[in-house]
């Protein structure tokens, strides 16, 4: 421990000892960070009725209720559907976006490229707003299509800074020599360029659906009934019945976005040289 | 080498560029260029960085297109033509090649595009890489290569469709100074070999005199001379050639009635004099010799003052200050008879310069 406190932490002189005041800072920070979410996994294995810290009693009976309850699976169902679809219509378009904005010399190119990414500045809730409107008069309130479409506005400026990224790191020259070859650009771009960056663009898609499936504040303006999504009915819970269900919803959504992110990680990783 | 099976001689097409300009705002990246690559010929665009040379290539390739001009191969248009159509073989500067593939993935690409059977395609790829000396480096992936074999994975993904047409931008300046070297007169031997029409962009001039039959000198968008290796050495079109290819001194002259002379001395000349433009004296270091006694009759002398000497190996560096203070620089190979005679610093010296290597150049034009 001695020889610990007193080794160099990095290249320069500085000790262990030294940086002792910023390894504890950043631990505090980290669990300030992760604690209300880690607090609900105890909550969630509560045996009492109401959320509770710490738990008295243990039980997995909230897991029953919630696998039981038809009302929250076919919420969950509806988040798995709206998740799925506004992956599949982010990750093309925004692919398509990011390849387009990176490959082309016009000079309103960053114009569009802030266009794009601004659903990502504004306030969701104006977004809400608005689409709420526009739906009412489209009729899209409360349909998948709607929601779908209304996520993938969240969704898409993810996906084009990701891929946007990875393909400032790719030698586009590349395509041009496949070009040269006898390859269409579609052509050269599929076989070509979409492997080198695949790993980029599968986290993208990961990143389209984590945004719907733990979006809330849009899907409180246009999920509903039938159609309500999962982050919806939990806060019509949270406000109606406060039980440990919430918890154990939790804990499952944590279980899987987390599941998602060390996905999307791992990919990205791989042979990420 | 001459055992193994290779690629095949390709028929060649000649290339015609017919006032191909392109401007990039105000900016001309080229100015109604005007050029004839013969059938397979070996022709280098050679210019300074900005020059256009790498503008009019990816003209030619089908990455850029002209403002207005023609651009032929053979008889057919391609100006309006796409890259994949042309069936031009192409060779970048960082090779470009396909990482997420092997090296026979890489070079039969081309082929798989073509719909090549596969069993003919991995014959063909081998045999290109047979050509480039590869062979059986097929199986391997990208990263497991050096420069030099990279270098020679994309000139065989290059050449294994047999184009009539080959494209190479600054292919070698990646690697060092003695691949390089010894990659040149590869290519060159390659091209003699494969004999297709080739146009090879660099900022080399010591390569594009050794690789090419003639050598295109661009600058500001513009054709400035398009000559062999040795005309273009010997005989500039103007200054800026003579002084981006070589090293050289330039003097005035006074120009009279078809004759020139510099500081009150005529000189002999190699050719008549151009008196449409302004002209200068081209003095060529290593063209300059020191003298011992009197002169040959064919011979200009300028008599001067020794400033500097360096020794720098296989050759000496001279500066030497003339009767009107202009400063030439003598450049000469450091064998004994010639180191014998250069006097100390601060002496008088004589310079010869024989008639043939006393040229003219057009001036200013830089």
């Amino acid at each position: 421990m001695r020889n610990w406190l007193n080794a160099p932490a990095s290249e320069t002189q500085i000790t262990h000892g030294q940086r002792l005041w910023l390894y504890v800072l950043a631990g505090i920070i980290m669990i300030l960070l992760v604690a209300p979410t880690v607090i609900v996994i105890p909550m969630s294995f509560s045996a009492s009725q109401y959320l509770e810290f710490p738990p008295r009693e243990w039980s997995t009976r909230w897991y029953d209720h919630y696998f039981a309850s038809a009302e929250w699976m076919s919420a969950t169902w509806t988040s798995l559907t709206v998740g799925t679809l506004t992956m599949l219509v982010a990750t093309p378009l925004g692919v398509m976006a990011a390849y387009g904005l990176h490959v082309s010399n016009f000079r309103y190119a960053q114009f569009i490229f802030i266009t794009l990414i601004t659903p990502m500045m504004v306030p969701i809730v104006l977004i809400g707003i608005g689409v709420f409107y526009v739906y009412v008069q489209l009729r899209l309130v409360n349909t998948i299509l709607g929601i779908t479409l209304a996520h993938s506005i969240l969704a898409i400026p993810l996906v084009v800074i990701v891929v946007g990224a990875a393909l400032k790191t790719y030698d586009m020259n590349q395509e041009r020599v496949a070009r040269s070859l006898g390859a269409t650009r579609l052509y050269a771009f599929l076989a070509i360029t979409l492997p080198q960056i695949r790993f980029s663009v599968i986290t993208a898609a990961l990143l389209a659906f984590i945004t719907s499936f733990d979006e809330v504040v849009i899907a409180m303006f246009i999920s509903g009934g039938d159609n309500s999504t999962l982050t919806r009915s939990m806060f019509n819970a949270l406000r109606d019945q406060i039980d440990p269900t919430i918890a154990s919803i939790s804990t499952i959504m944590v279980l899987v976005s987390t599941t998602l992110l060390v996905a999307s990680q791992i990919f990205g990783k791989d042979k990420g040289k | 080498m001459a055992v193994t099976e290779t690629v095949p001689r390709s028929e060649a097409l000649p290339i015609t560029i017919r006032r191909v300009t392109k401007t990039y705002g105000q900016v001309f990246a080229l100015d109604h260029v005007d050029l004839d690559v013969k059938s397979g010929e070996f022709l280098t665009l050679l210019g300074p960085s900005g020059s256009g040379k790498t503008t009019l290539l990816m003209a030619l390739a089908g990455f850029t297109r002209p403002d207005h001009g023609s651009v032929s191969f053979g008889d057919t248009e391609v100006v309006r033509m796409p890259p994949h159509k042309r069936d031009v073989g192409m060779v970048f500067q960082n090779y470009a090649l396909f990482p997420h593939m092997t090296v026979a993935a890489n070079v039969a690409f081309p082929l798989k595009l073509r719909k090549v059977a596969k069993a003919e395609a991995r014959e063909r790829a081998e045999r290109a890489l047979e050509t480039v000396q590869l062979g059986g480096y097929g199986e391997r992936q990208i990263d497991q290569l050096s420069g030099g074999q990279r270098q020679r994975v994309a000139l065989a993904r290059a050449i294994v469709f047999e184009p009539r047409i080959l494209l190479m931008d600054e292919p070698l300046s990646a690697l060092d100074k003695k691949l390089r070297e010894h990659m040149q007169i590869e290519l060159r031997h390659l091209h003699e070999q494969l004999g297709m029409t080739t146009v090879y962009v660099t900022h080399d001039q010591r390569e594009a005199l050794t690789m090419s039959d003639r050598i295109a000198v661009i600058n500001h968008g513009r054709l400035m001379q398009l000559d062999e290796p040795r005309r273009l050495y010997d005989r500039p079109a103007n200054r800026f050639v003579a002084d981006f290819i070589g090293e050289g001194t330039f003097l005035p002259v006074e120009l009279s009635n078809g004759s020139a002379a510099y500081a009150g001395t005529p000189l002999k000349l190699a050719e008549a004099v151009n008196e449409t433009a302004a002209q200068e004296l081209l003095l060529r270091p290593e063209r300059l010799s020191v003298l011992a006694g009197a002169a040959e009759p064919e011979v200009n002398v300028f008599a001067g003052k020794v400033k500097e000497l360096v020794f720098q190996g296989e050759s000496f560096l001279m500066y030497a200050a003339l009767a009107d203070g202009a400063e030439v620089a003598v450049r000469g190979a450091t064998n004994r008879d010639v180191m014998e005679r250069i006097p100390a610093v601060g002496a008088d010296v004589h310079l010869g310069l024989h008639r043939d290597d006393t040229v003219l150049v057009a001036a200013g034009e830089d």
